[in-house]
C-alpha cells in the first residue's frame, strides 16, 4: 500500500467517496445494463445474505456476543408478516413493520437470560433456543406447520408487495434495505455505541468497570441486529412467496449468515458484502459445475475457506487488504 | 396436556433413556475433556462421530467385519483424526479470539460433513447383518440387544476414561495441563503433547461411541448434527471440563428425552431437553458439575 501510505487523509477520504459513489452507481444502473434475469435474482440474494450477514455482524463483530441462531430473527420476519396477511389479510409492508418489534421483543427475550452467558455458552445456547424455535413451528399448525405457508398471488404493486412482470421493485428494494443496514453499522462505527460495543467485545470487565451498563449494550446490539435480520425475513418471504421452518428457520441459514461475515472480515464495514458478495455466486457456479444433486462442493469449499480464515486471517478477506482493519 | 403412560411403558422408557444416555455420556466426555484442557469446544465433535460411524460401516461393507470387532479401527482412526486436528488446526488458534476458536472446529464440521456427502453420497446406509440384534429382556421390560451392548460398552469405556485420567501417571499429567499449564510446564510436562492426546483421547471416545452406534443407527453425512447438538447440551448442563459430569448430564438426558416423547408428544422430546438444559444453565452457568 505505497500510494494509500503517502497520500494525505484529506485525498484519501476523497478517493473513498469517489469509489463509494461509482460503487452506488453500479449498483443502481446494474439491472438496467444486465437484463438477465438469473443474474438479477444471483444479486438480489448477494444482497439479501449481506444484510443478514451485516447485521449479524452488528452483534458478534462489533459487540463479541457470537450468535448461532439468528435464523430466528429471520423466521419471526418472515412468519410475521406472512402469518398477518394470510389470517388477517394485513398488507405485507405492515407486516414486516409489525415483524420487527416481535423480532425484537424476541431477541430481548433471549438476550437478558443469555447474556449472562459468556463465550461458547452464549453461543450453545442460541442453537439450542434456534433448535427449539424451529420444532415449536414445525409443530404449530397456525403458521402452517411442516408444510408451510404458500402466500397467495396478487396483482403487480408496490402496495402489495409483489411484483411479477418486473422483478426491479424486489432488487430495489434489497438494495435499500442493504443500504440501510450498512448506514446504520457506519453511524454505529463511528459514535459512543460502536465504541461502547468494541469495549465488551475486547474485555467485558474492563467495560464494566469503567461505567459501562454492558447487559443493556448488548441489548441494544442485538435489538438493532434482530430488527434488520427480521426486515430480511419479510422480504424474502414476498419475494419467495412461500415459507417453510426448513427454509427461513434451519441452523444452517444460521451458520450461513456467520459464515460470510467471519470470511469476509467480522468487525468490518464491508466484510459481510464481501463475503456474500464472493461466496452466494460461489455457490451457484459449483451447482452449475458439479450439479445440485448433494455434492455439496459448495459446502466444502465454505468449510475449508472459514476455517482457514479463522487459523490464518481473523480479520477475514477484507483484512487482506490491511488498510482498513479494526479502527 | 400431558398424557400418562402405563406403568411398564413407562419404566421401559426410563430404562432405555438411562441406556441411551450411557452413549450420551462418552460422546459428551470426549467434548469435555478437549474443553476442560484448553477451553476450546470441539464444533465438529458430531461430525467425528459422523467418521467413525462411517469407519465402522466400510469396515462391515468392504471387509465384512462386525462393528463389534472394528470398534479399536474406529477408536485409532478418530485417535488420529483428533490428533490431526490438533496439530494442523487447534494449535494456531489457542490464543486466538473466541471468533477464531468458535469458527475454525464450525468450519472443520461444514467441510467434514460436505466432503462425507460428496465421497460417499447422501444416502442412508445400514449395517444389516450384526451380530447382535433384536431385543433381550432386562428388568421385566425388553429393550433393543444393539442399544444394551452399546450403552454396557459405552460405561465401560467411559470408566476407562475415568480410571485413565484419574490413575495413570499420564492422566494425572493431563488433568495437570487442565489445570494450570505454565506450571505443568515447569513439572516437565509436554503440555503440547498432552494437548494432542487429549484431542485424541477425546476423539477416540466418539470412536467407540460410534462404532456402536452403528449397530443400530443409520449412517448418513448428517448423523452427527443431532448427537453432537446433544452433546453441548450434555456437557453444557454437567459442566464444562468435568467428565463425572458428562455421566450424570448424559443419563438425565437420556429419561427426559423419554419423557418429553412419552408424555407431551414424541416431536417434542428435543424441545424438553433444551428447554431442561437452557434453565440449568440460565441458573447455574458453570452447569451442575462445573469448577467455575
Amino acid at each position: 500500500m505505497a500510494t494509500g501510505g503517502v497520500a494525505a487523509p484529506a485525498a484519501r477520504r476523497r478517493l473513498a467517496g469517489v469509489l463509494l459513489l461509482l460503487l452506488c452507481l453500479a449498483a443502481l444502473a446494474f439491472p438496467w445494463v444486465d437484463r438477465l434475469p438469473y443474474h438479477r435474482d444471483l444479486v438480489i440474494r448477494v444482497f439479501l445474505y449481506a444484510m443478514l450477514a451485516q447485521a449479524w455482524n452488528i452483534l458478534a463483530g462489533y459487540c463479541g456476543q457470537i450468535s448461532l441462531g439468528h435464523a430466528v430473527f429471520f423466521g419471526t420476519g418472515a412468519y410475521a408478516s406472512s402469518v398477518l396477511q394470510m389470517r388477517w389479510g394485513w398488507n405485507p409492508w405492515v407486516g414486516l413493520g409489525a415483524g420487527i418489534p416481535v423480532a425484537v421483543a424476541l431477541s430481548m427475550a433471549i438476550g437478558y437470560p443469555c447474556f449472562r452467558l459468556r463465550g461458547h455458552y452464549f453461543a450453545i445456547a442460541t442453537i439450542a433456543i434456534g433448535e427449539i424455535i424451529q420444532t415449536l413451528a414445525i409443530n404449530w399448525d397456525f403458521i402452517g406447520g411442516a408444510r408451510g405457508l404458500t402466500l397467495p398471488f396478487q396483482k403487480d404493486s408496490l402496495l402489495a408487495f409483489q411484483f411479477h412482470t418486473s422483478k426491479y421493485p424486489y432488487y430495489y428494494i434489497v438494495l435499500a434495505l442493504l443500504i440501510l443496514c450498512l448506514l446504520v453499522s457506519w453511524r454505529i462505527e463511528r459514535t459512543r455505541l460502536g465504541y461502547y460495543f468494541r469495549a465488551i467485545r475486547e474485555d467485558p470487565e474492563a467495560a464494566q468497570s469503567v461505567g459501562i451498563p454492558i447487559t443493556r449494550y448488548k441489548l441494544i446490539a442485538m435489538a438493532v441486529s434482530a430488527a434488520f435480520v427480521s426486515a430480511g425475513g419479510s422480504f424474502y418471504a414476498q419475494y419467495v412467496l412461500y415459507l417453510d421452518p426448513d427454509s427461513v428457520l434451519p441452523l444452517s441459514l444460521s451458520i450461513l449468515i456467520c459464515l460470510l461475515a467471519v470470511v469476509g472480515g467480522v468487525g468490518t464495514l464491508w466484510g459481510p458484502l464481501v463475503g456474500a458478495a464472493l461466496l452466494i455466486p460461489l455457490s451457484e457456479f459449483t451447482r452449475i459445475q458439479f450439479g445440485g444433486t448433494g455434492r455439496a462442493v459448495d459446502l466444502l469449499i465454505y468449510g475449508a475457506l472459514l476455517t482457514l480464515v479463522a487459523v490464518f486471517q481473523p480479520a477475514g478477506l477484507v483484512g487482506l487488504l490491511g488498510r482498513r482493519g479494526r479502527p | 396436556m400431558l398424557i400418562i403412560p402405563p406403568p411398564d411403558v413407562l419404566v421401559q422408557g426410563i430404562l432405555s433413556g438411562i441406556l441411551m444416555g450411557f452413549v450420551y455420556a462418552l460422546i459428551a466426555a470426549g467434548l469435555s475433556l478437549i474443553f476442560g484442557l484448553m477451553e476450546i469446544v470441539n464444533f465438529a465433535h458430531g461430525e467425528f462421530l459422523m467418521l467413525a460411524m462411517y469407519t465402522t460401516f466400510w469396515a462391515y461393507a468392504l471387509f465384512a467385519l462386525d462393528p463389534l470387532v472394528s470398534v479399536p479401527l474406529s477408536a485409532g482412526v478418530l485417535f488420529l483424526v483428533g490428533w490431526l486436528t490438533y496439530r494442523g488446526i487447534i494449535r494456531r488458534i489457542l490464543g486466538g479470539p473466541m471468533l477464531a476458536q468458535i469458527f475454525a472446529t464450525f468450519g472443520l464440521a461444514i467441510f467434514l460433513r460436505a466432503g462425507a456427502q460428496f465421497l460417499w453420497t447422501p444416502d442412508f446406509r445400514q449395517v444389516s447383518r450384526a451380530w447382535v440384534q433384536g431385543p433381550v429382556r432386562m428388568l421385566g421390560v425388553s429393550v433393543g440387544l444393539p442399544q444394551a451392548v452399546a450403552s454396557v460398552a459405552c460405561l465401560v469405556a467411559f470408566g476407562a476414561l475415568y480410571w485413565f485420567i484419574t490413575r495413570t501417571e499420564t492422566g494425572v499429567a493431563l488433568e495437570a495441563t487442565a489445570q494450570d499449564r505454565q506450571a505443568a510446564e515447569l513439572m516437565g510436562i509436554n503440555t503440547e503433547r498432552m494437548f494432542a492426546l487429549g484431542w485424541g483421547i477425546g476423539a477416540a471416545c466418539v470412536g467407540i461411541a460410534g462404532a456402536f452406534l452403528a449397530n443400530f443407527f443409520y449412517v448418513f453425512p448428517h448423523v452427527g448434527s443431532l448427537f453432537a447438538l446433544i452433546a453441548y447440551v450434555t456437557v453444557a448442563l454437567g459442566g464444562f471440563g468435568s467428565i463425572p459430569g458428562s455421566l450424570v448430564a448424559g443419563v438425565i438426558i437420556g429419561v427426559i428425552e423419554v419423557l418429553g416423547g412419552l408424555l407431551i408428544a414424541p416431536a417434542f422430546k428435543y424441545v424438553a431437553v433444551f428447554v431442561l438444559s437452557l434453565v440449568v444453565v440460565l441458573l447455574r452457568p458453570q452447569g451442575l458439575f462445573g469448577k467455575f
